[in-house]
């Protein structure tokens, strides 16, 4: 991901850094272009707009122009309004609070819950925590099958539903069962909803009142185009997210969904999903991304 | 409002509108960009004219075919493919209740024997559609089930075989080349006339649906695509570039997750939902 952007980037930045000295004509000129490689990397056209708003007050600056370096200055500024949209610093996950801590993932259908749920109890588990799986995805024919065996394969506590249970009732049981094994984390795996689904929305504003989990992220695929943005942020104001999980970031796409969701969210990438096996999972680190996307 | 005359404001908005829609900043800029420049050497028109030219361009982008659906065979055979959560093995199903509604005996075979359930996913939908379902257990070959699944078609007489795939990158090597594999098994046993195979594409995809395009018919032949998940806010503009660019006609489109939410593609309502007058 991301390398067909730093391409693009890096042949605008390649004619600046030609011309030597600049105008505000080939400043604007080269955001321009900037711009239409941020679009075709499907960043939300609102969020490119300000983005290059925000560029182009800063690197009209006479302080820009008439410096000897003005290109260095300018892709300077470039990654610094990166670095500040994708998000500061790395953030872990919030562990805190009433004990077992619950990991309440949502998002769309097909983006990756399941699987990700299963790569995050992994990724615990090798950090020392004692994690348990469960499914509140009652509708997706085999869903919960799917999530059993996945914790079959990672080796964690799966919690089995009774037939009938309703998510509310699967879930506060799964805790009952993590709190009887000594499990200190609840990692809760939900049915794949459209953002503008009021019925399943509402269920999952009722999952998260009633059992107060420490961290709600959405998981969000990175081949996502300009809708991202509608998407996020529903889920954060109906909701109310801690962070965002990025998948299928091992193929081409060019993730302009990562740049879009953080920004109008505001709420940190905390993980990339980098394939279909179980550990093909890494944290997010935004300033390295940053600099791979502008090829520093 | 709509008989307003053009000016550069409106093309701002009707570009916005476009990329909002993921048609795509190419598509986009190569229907605005030589509007503009008429606007600027002082050429008038309204936006209403503006709006039909601009939906009869996108339209005349999006393939037709006469090609008949499913097409003729003793079975014929649709095999799906895309890259992973698309909506494959649901979309199968909904097909499948559609051919039987209309009078044809189904088969769904469970090629996807590598995701987690995939199988059971494929066999609680043949139960729901009431539809007989090929399977072999979890890791066999794919090409084994699919010979399965189409030899048992050939000798009970059954009109169309549906295979589900399992979902895989277009990016990955090793997973184009198992695509291939199971294409040519296809191939030992049907002519070429009783095959389909269909792109599957998931509407809020982005401009990576092009290359989703392009890798996997440089590697097999596609077909037609089915656009799913347009019952969201996504209005899946970029299936107007990938059936342009690859002479790709659109079958049909998903719109839920319940087995008659899947409706013939109809290009004018397509495009007037990306561009609404
Ligand atoms: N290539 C790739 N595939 C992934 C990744 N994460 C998940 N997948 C695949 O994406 C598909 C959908 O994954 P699921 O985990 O079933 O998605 P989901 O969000 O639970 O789906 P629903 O429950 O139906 O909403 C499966 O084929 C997974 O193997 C990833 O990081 N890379
Ligand atoms: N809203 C909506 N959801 C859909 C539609 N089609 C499929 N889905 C959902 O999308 C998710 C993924 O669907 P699948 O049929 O499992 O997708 P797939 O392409 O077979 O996935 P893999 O085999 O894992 O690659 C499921 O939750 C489906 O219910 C649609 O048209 N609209
Ligand atoms: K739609
Ligand atoms: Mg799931
Ligand atoms: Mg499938």
């Amino acid at each position: 991901m991301f390398e067909s952007l730093s391409d693009r980037l890096e042949s605008v930045f390649k004619k600046f850094r030609e011309k030597g000295k600049l105008d505000s004509d080939d400043i604007k000129k080269g955001l321009r272009e900037v711009r239409l490689a941020l679009l075709e990397a499907d960043v939300n056209y609102k969020v490119v707009k300000d983005f290059i708003s925000r560029v182009e007050n800063r690197a009209l600056s006479s302080e820009v122009i008439e410096s000897l370096t003005p290109f260095q200055q300018i892709i300077k500024i470039v990654y610094e309004e990166l670095v500040k949209t994708l998000g500061g610093e790395a953030k872990g996950l919030d562990l805190g609070g009433a004990k077992p801590a619950k990991i309440l993932l949502a998002g769309l259908q097909g983006s990756g819950k399941t699987t990700t749920a299963a790569k995050l109890a992994k990724f615990l588990k090798k950090k020392g925590h004692h994690p348990l799986l469960v499914s509140a995805d009652i509708y997706r024919p085999a869903a919960i099958e799917q999530l059993k065996i996945l914790a079959q394969k990672v080796e964690v506590p799966f919690y089995e539903p009774k037939s009938n249970e309703k998510p509310l009732e699967i879930v506060k049981n799964a805790i009952e069962m993590a709190k009887e094994n000594g499990r200190d984390i609840v990692i809760i795996d939900t049915a794949g909803r459209l953002h503008i689904d009021e019925d399943l929305m509402q269920e999952l504003i009722e999952l998260k009142k009633t059992f107060n989990p420490s961290e709600v992220l959405l998981v969000a695929d990175a081949m996502m185009g300009q809708d991202s943005v509608n998407v996020a942020k529903i889920f954060n104001e109906r909701v109310g997210l801690t962070g965002i999980i990025l998948t299928k970031i091992e193929g081409d796409a060019r993730g302009g969904a990562a740049l879009s969701i953080k920004e109008v969210t505001g709420c940190p990438i905390k993980f990339l999903g980098t394939g279909e096996k179980l550990d093909a999972f890494e944290v997010f680190y935004p300033e390295r991304l940053a600099g791979r996307i502008l090829g520093m | 409002e709509i008989d307003k005359i053009v000016d550069l404001k409106t093309i701002e908005e009707l570009e916005e509108t476009l990329i909002l829609a993921d048609v795509g900043v190419e598509t986009t800029l190569a229907l605005l960009d030589p509007i503009k420049t008429k606007i600027l050497q002082g050429e008038t028109l309204t936006v209403k004219e503006l709006k039909s030219f601009l939906k009869e361009q996108l339209i005349s982008f999006l393939k037709d075919t006469n090609k008949p659906f499913p097409p003729p065979g003793n079975p014929s055979v649709l095999f799906f493919l895309g890259v992973n959560g698309v909506g494959k093995t649901t979309t199968i199903a909904k097909l499948g209740k559609i051919l039987k509604n209309n009078g044809y005996s189904v088969l769904l075979v469970a090629a996807d024997t590598f995701r987690a359930a995939a199988i059971d996913q494929l066999k609680t939908w043949g139960e729901r559609i009431e539809a007989p379902v090929c399977a072999l257990q979890e890791g066999a070959d794919p090409g084994a089930v699919i010979y399965q699944g189409i030899s048992y078609a050939q000798k009970n007489k059954i009109d169309v075989v549906l295979i589900d795939t399992a979902g895989r990158l277009h990016t990955k090597y090793n997973l184009i080349e198992e695509l291939k594999k199971m294409v040519k098994v296809i191939n030992k046993l049907v002519p070429q006339e009783s095959q389909e195979n269909i792109l599957v594409l998931d509407a809020t995809t982005g401009q990576n649906a092009l290359s989703q395009a392009q890798h996997f018919s440089s590697a097999i032949p596609i077909h037609s695509v089915i656009i799913t998940k347009m019952d969201g806010t996504a209005k899946g503009g970029i299936a107007i570039a990938v059936s342009h660019k690859y002479n790709l006609p659109i079958r049909f489109i998903g719109l839920g997750e319940k087995p008659e939410d899947l409706i013939p593609f109809d290009k004018n309502s397509f495009v007037s939902a990306i561009l609404p007058d």
